[in-house]
């Protein structure tokens, strides 16, 4: 199926630099860990070295004793209503039960970092040990030690009445599982696991809180949501919102991992305590052990096919491990498993599982990397059963707009067909991969667009430029895709567009920069407010040109009426001289939840050292459906780096972890993050198929390309080994144990 | 009549059915038809007036939790998880 003809665009589909790219590479743009205030001190979390513990007693006297500390705070520092703090709240400073290692229990500010250092160690804490839970299967056994005595079973069928570790239980259904798998010819099925990730973002969490003697909070805080840390914060420290001010920093890396808080109501109760700023920063052990990385999952799927091709039936059992508190996301996971196939009958059951590790947090993509794991193998296996190249049996099956996509609910026009298509004609998958220990896999995937809520404010110079005030963290460009829209929409050069991200009193509320949605939300408030300054400014024009106001018309970045003609430049010159009000429009969007989104295929050659278990990735790449590429570098960008984390995910990353729940590899020493020693260029062709909820026809690109890396290495190590891989990561060790019958 | 996607968890409470037809032009008429039709039904939907915390609808590709929201006979009313994590 041919992609739609792209209308033609002037900005939109150019490169030019980002504004924020001089800052950025000099060293002047401001980080977390860069501010820097009056009379400023420092905090330190004390964490726990327990797993899993009952809290008999803390002692901070002693280190509130010490020369130069200035605040101790814990748990019982926080404000509870009702029968027990929110998990949130839990979170932030444990009350009477450790529930992982690193989970936070007390804090201390000093005058500089070594003394607050040496004040945790002055702090005593007694603990009663407990038996850890640790794999997501075994916690859910009747027997399994349970790790929050008030979680019971939810689903939309009711509540259970026993404590238990599985807090949710939930799945689709959808046409006849059973009567389906009774039609194919051949069914395939395998159960396989994958560890706890985490994103792995560069710049570890770093804020800094100033609590004024008149009750006004202000958080520096590196976040992809300003807003919602200024709602955590006001509902954990139990204080108007109206009372608390964030000021987003620039910010080195989230991929999902920043978007709660952590350390902000922490640093803002010892600023309380102390009368004076307070910086908290977390080390890289801090970050692997005391935030949220994504899930351990356990699934157990099966397909089947006629003998021609046809997939007919789907089955899968999802079991994601949640962390210390409810919330994984299984069901996101659950939704994106099969939506790259049309496939009439499909069955998933999920289930969400409490064990002693941090609670976990979106990860690119969150829950679809280890469902495509799953799929894309069984979809391979199948292929092979059934002698039909790979990719043409995705092509045969593909979804298409009408096909039932996640919940039920059918596609709008989608891009999955034409990213198959377009793999399939690669100058890549047409060249031939020779040599022993070599193979190559491919793999597809999809993720969702979130739409959620944005709000900017634009305002038009004397000089006829534009400022656009804008509330989302620019992570990956998004200051850059946000000002060519508004040019794009005004008719004006980008060159002309000056983007500005704000603090969470300078503009109205915008959801978490996160979910692939900022370019594609925030462009669609953009876009909105940059048309309602044209409205705006026909009226205006229409009074100066004494025309009627639906006389002045608006093409190509020009206002016309009869004889009269002006450049957007020109317009604003006209009708916003000295005497006239300043021109400013606003644009806000409620963008729904999820709201379509996009597909993506990978291809991969590998080469597997026979002796070591090694494996080599030698070529790979991918096709993504961007919808309207805006920048197209940007979304390059974003297809490289979700295939990179998909390939250290496939790998070599893992928490590991002791019996004990204690995690060895807590540094990047350890925890194995792919290095530009370890890839290849990674090849990009972008395929442009416009989403029709978007006035440009954008998809978000942020996280898809991290689903296919996992199903497309294990495929490929497959085919250069002959061993299929069930479990994650396909490190030197599991490959030579699997392919040598060591396990 | 407006078509509801049952979701397996509340299958039970519809006889085993995926696809029922329920009447009402707001989504809060259409709960009501699916009491009437599957008594018990409602409490799964609906909590203290508003959407079930647990779930969310859509009436075709639009999901809304607005339960004054208008609904047309040829719509396809999906019953959606909520999203937890992710």
């Amino acid at each position: 199926m041919a992609a739609p003809t792209k209308p033609e665009y002037k900005v939109i589909g150019t490169r030019p630099v980002r504004p924020d790219g001089i800052d950025k590479v000099t060293g002047r743009a401001q980080y977390g860990a860069d501010i820097r205030q009056a009379r400023m001190i420092y905090g330190k979390v004390l964490r726990s070295p327990h797993a899993h513990a009952n809290i008999k007693r803390i002692d901070t006297s002693k280190a509130e004793a010490l020369e130069g500390v200035k605040a101790v705070v814990t748990g019982a520092d926080l404000p509870q209503s009702g029968d027990r703090r929110s998990d949130k709240s839990l979170n932030v400073l444990a009350a009477d039960k450790a529930l992982y290692r690193g989970h936070a229990i007390a804090a201390v500010a000093a005058t500089n970092p070594y003394i607050a250092d040496e004040a945790l160690k002055l702090i005593e804490v007694e603990y009663e040990v407990l038996p850890p839970v640790l794999d997501v299967r075994e916690a859910m056994r009747p027997d399994a030690p349970v790790v929050l005595d008030w979680v019971r079973t939810t689903s939309m069928a009711g509540t259970g009445e026993e404590p238990t570790n599985v807090a949710a239980k939930g799945g689709f259904n959808f046409g006849d599982a059973d009567k389906g798998f009774e039609e194919c010819d051949e069914i395939v099925e395998g159960e396989f696991k994958t560890k706890m990730v985490h994103q792995g973002y560069i710049e570890p969490q770093a804020c800094t809180a100033m609590w004024n003697p008149d009750g006004q909070l202000t958080v520096w805080t590196s976040t992809q949501g300003s807003f919602p840390v200024r709602n955590d914060t006001s509902e954990i420290l139990d204080i108007p919102i109206s009372k608390v001010k964030v000021v987003p920093t620039e910010i080195g890396g989230g991929f999902g991992g920043k978007i709660p808080v952590y350390i902000e109501p922490t640093a803002a109760l010892l600023s309380k305590k102390s009368g004076r700023p307070v910086a908290l920063r977390l080390d890289r052990t801090n970050v692997f052990e005391g935030t949220g990385p994504t899930s351990g999952t356990s699934i157990k799927a099966k397909i089947g096919a006629t003998k021609d091709g046809k997939l007919v039936a789907a089955y899968a059992d999802m079991a994601y491990e949640a962390g210390c508190f409810p919330g994984s996301s299984v069901t996101l996971g659950a939704m994106a498993m099969f939506a790259p196939y049309d496939i009439e009958h499909v069955k998933i059951d999920t289930y969400d599982v409490v064990v002693n590790k941090p609670h976990v947090q979106d990860y690119r993509a969150p829950g679809a990397p280890a469902a495509g794991f799953a799929i894309e193998q069984l979809v391979d296996e199948l292929a092979e059963k059934l002698h039909i190249d790979p990719l043409k049996l995705k092509q045969m099956n593909s979804s298409h707009e009408g096909t039932r996509g996640p919940g039920g609910m059918p596609f709008s026009r989608i891009g999955q067909e034409e990213c198959v298509e377009a793999a399939m004609n690669s100058e890549h998958y047409k060249s031939p991969l020779e040599g022993p220990n070599r193979g190559r896999g491919v793999a597809s995937g999809f993720w969702f667009n979130v739409g959620l809520r944005s709000s900017v404010n634009i305002s038009v110079q004397p000089d006829g430029t534009v400022n656009l005030v804008e509330g989302n963290t620019d992570i990956g460009g998004t200051r850059a895709s946000l000002a060519m829209q508004l040019a794009e929409t005004l008719g004006i050069a980008y060159e002309d567009v000056k983007p500005m991200v704000v603090d969470t009193d300078a503009v109205g509320y915008n959801d978490v920069t996160a979910g692939s949605r900022t370019t594609y939300a925030t462009g669609m408030a953009v876009n909105k407010a940059g048309l309602n300054l044209i409205e705006k400014m026909k009226g205006l024009l229409a009074a100066k040109w004494s025309a009627e106001p639906d006389a002045v018309e608006f093409a190509s970045g020009t206002f016309s009426s009869g004889e009269n003609s002006a450049s957007f430049r020109e317009a604003a010159g006209i009708v916003a001289g000295p005497a006239d009000a300043t021109l400013n429009a606003t644009g806000e969007v409620s963008a729904g939840v999820l709201v379509g989104g996009g597909f993506s295929t990978h291809i991969v050659d590998v080469e597997v050292d026979p002796d070591t278990g090694k494996t080599q990735i030698l070529r790979y790449t991918v096709v993504q459906d961007a919808g309207t590429a805006i920048h197209p570098s940007y979304v390059e960008g974003q297809m490289q780096g979700g295939a990179v984390q998909g390939i250290g995910w496939a790998l070599n990353e893992e928490y590991y972890y002791d019996e004990e729940g204690k995690m060895a590899n807590a540094s990047f020493l350890d925890y194995r993050l792919p290095t530009t020693l370890d890839l290849p260029m990674i090849e990009t062709v972008i395929v442009e198929v416009p989403n029709p909820t978007h006035p440009f026809g954008v998809r978000g690109v942020g996280e898809v390309s991290i689903v296919p890396p996992l199903g497309a290495i294990a495929n490929a190590v497959y085919r250069a080994t002959g061993v299929r891989q069930f479990e994650l990561p396909m490190s030197p060790r599991r490959v030579l144990e699997t392919t040598h019958d060591l396990g | 009549m407006a078509t509801v996607r049952i979701p397996g968890p509340l299958r039970e409470a519809a006889g085993g059915a995926e696809l029922v037809t329920a009447s009402g032009s707001t989504l809060r008429e259409v709960v009501d038809d699916l009491e009437r039709q599957f008594p018990g039904m409602r409490e799964r939907l609906v909590e203290d007036g508003a959407v079930h915390s647990g779930i969310t609808l859509a009436i075709g590709p639009n999901q809304t939790n607005d339960l004054d929201a208008a609904v047309a006979d040829e719509d396809e009313i999906n019953v959606l998880p909520a999203i937890s994590g992710g």
